[in-house]
């Protein structure tokens, strides 16, 4: 059976171009960047290079670049860093977040609340769009407190794409910075960080065709950072540990890669992301499209589906060959469904009955069919068997 | 418990009764012969399930169910029906035994987050048999 990966949002896998160009890092180019002889100071060219690289995608200076081991570390480095900073000073503040985001954000806050700071939540609408008016009003009234604002670029479960210039320009208006998990973005967005005006983003490898344990951290030059892991003097004091050469290296050649086809990939992605969608719509009835319909993740289709769970119909498609992701709690270690799908205000059954199809650089129109010819079948089935299942009956959100 | 096989999440019977589940109401009319019935369950824990079952002479005989949940509320209801229906029905004070563990073991175990998932097919049962009682009571 033909496998039909559609969770390219969970992870991407690494790009032959990408693979080659780290290869030899592993052996035979294997020095330790800080060693001073000639088998150190090939990989140290070689991560110079990388940054360098980076840099000129990103539109910042190579020491704006920090190597991290995840997208996770990248995020915790920002939000702690700023905190422990704040510590340092005997000072506490506010951070500004909304209920989207990732858990490495929500997760590292919270954790940051037991240290004496405080969160806002932005507001959303139904689309998990922020609400820029009320956005304005937080940061303008806690002008001088907020020490950071944290809003994702896009959402990995629902796609929802932020307009983070129109945010960054709202931050800086009231004296804060603005830090961006850019995770999923990066691959078909914009990161000309000169352009949207960001402070720190982050970037993760697995997401971008390239290497899992990697990730990076944009600063602007005079955001101030306390390291989360001390030892020598890496990654301009921000990250101590041996560099992973390969990991670096491939990393700046799957960026390349993006930022060169990104164009062209980002138009051929949308077509098959809505003609997923129109397919869906016309030949299923009571579904839900979660998110926006055009501020959307070129590559994220999420629909709730009236009367089933979705962890039953994941494993269905699954027999099938058909790799989807769920925003089910069955599919969770937790038994609460989606904190995106809730936050957007879904109820409880839409968030249980939702499926994320992500589609990637090999997903082509044939995959597309097949999915939702097979799809279809699942979902006929699941709703057979469903006591939620009635017919002619209208789509609660 | 051990969780056999590992190409997939759950064991081999789960999948069987999770991929062909068995006894499944395919037609609302076919409720009328059933004289007793039970719901169990609720949307925001994202498991629900409905059972009856048709009782003569204090025997279970038939027994047809709906659920919606996860791949193991599906197995789970699925293989309930079938142990109650294997050797020609059963009698309502031998069903009343089965407990979630049973339902389990026939499984062949669940991950220990889904364990809820089986107490919750023999609790979707005793609903069904205690509303048959009443019903008979007024009868």
């Amino acid at each position: 059976m033909k496998e039909i990966y559609l969770d390219y949002s969970a992870t991407t896998p690494i790009r032959k171009e990408v693979l080659k160009e780290a290869l030899p890092y592993f052996s035979e180019k294997f020095g330790n960047p800080s060693s001073f002889h000639s088998k150190g100071l090939e990989t140290k060219k070689a991560m110079q290079n990388a940054r360098q690289k980076i840099a000129k995608i990103m539109h910042c200076k190579p020491e704006e670049i920090i190597f991290t081991g995840s997208g996770t570390e990248s995020i915790n480095l920002a939000l702690k860093g700023i905190a422990f900073k704040t510590i340092l000073e005997g000072k506490r503040g506010i951070f500004i977040t909304q209920r989207t985001e990732h858990h490495a954000v929500l997760e590292t806050l919270h954790w940051l609340e037991k240290l004496g700071f405080s969160i806002i939540y932005a507001k959303i609408d139904e689309t998990g769009k922020i609400d820029l008016e009320y956005l304005k009003k937080i940061l303008g009234e806690n002008k001088g407190k907020v020490l950071l604002t944290t809003i994702m670029y896009a959402n990995n479960e629902i796609g929802t794409i932020q307009l983070i210039k129109k945010i960054a320009e709202l931050c800086h208006a009231n004296e804060t910075i603005l830090h961006t998990d850019a995770c999923q973005g990066a691959e078909y967005l914009n990161t000309n960080t000169q352009e949207l005006g960001i402070d720190m983003m982050t970037i993760n490898g697995s997401k971008v065709y390239s290497f899992k344990g990697t990730g990076i951290l944009y600063k602007k030059q005079g955001v101030k950072l306390e390291p989360l892991i001390h030892g020598g003097a890496h990654e301009f004091g921000l990250r101590a540990g041996t560099e992973n050469v390969p990991g670096i290296v491939a990393l700046a050649k799957a960026l390349e890669l993006a930022e060169k086809e990104k164009k062209k990939e980002r138009a051929r992605v949308t077509k098959l992301r809505d003609y997923l969608i129109k397919k869906i719509e016309k030949e299923i009835p009571q579904v839900l499209l979660n998110g926006d319909r055009t501020q959307r993740l070129p590559n994220n289709v999420n629909i709730s589906f009236k009367g089933i769970e979705g962890e039953s119909a994941l494993l269905r498609l699954n027999e099938k060959g058909i790799r989807v992701s769920t925003g089910s709690a069955c599919s969770s270690q937790s038994l609460d469904p989606s904190h995106v799908l809730i936050a957007i205000g879904r109820n409880h059954e839409t968030a249980h009955g939702s499926i994320r199809f992500s589609l990637g650089k090999d997903t082509t129109k044939k995959e597309i069919d097949y999915t939702i010819k097979e799809l279809k079948k699942t979902i006929n089935f699941l709703r057979k068997i469903s006591p939620l299942w009635k017919k002619n009956k209208e789509v609660k959100k | 418990m051990k969780i056999e096989g590992n190409d997939w999440f759950y064991s081999k019977e789960v999948k069987k009764h999770f991929l062909e589940p068995k006894n499944f109401l395919k037609n609302e009319k076919e409720i009328k012969d059933f004289n007793g019935y039970g719901k169990v369950g609720n949307v925001k824990c994202g498991d629900l399930m409905e059972m009856w079952i048709k009782v003569r002479n204090e025997k279970i005989i038939d027994v047809k169910w709906k659920t919606f949940g996860c791949a193991s509320a599906i197995a789970s209801t699925s293989m309930l029906s079938e142990m109650i229906k294997e050797k020609k029905g059963m009698k309502i004070e031998d069903a009343l035994k089965i407990t979630g563990k049973d339902i389990m073991e026939r499984l062949g175990g669940l991950p220990s987050i889904k364990v809820h998932c089986s107490v919750l097919g023999d609790q979707a049962l005793r609903a069904a048999i205690k509303n048959y009682q009443e019903k008979s009571k007024k009868a």
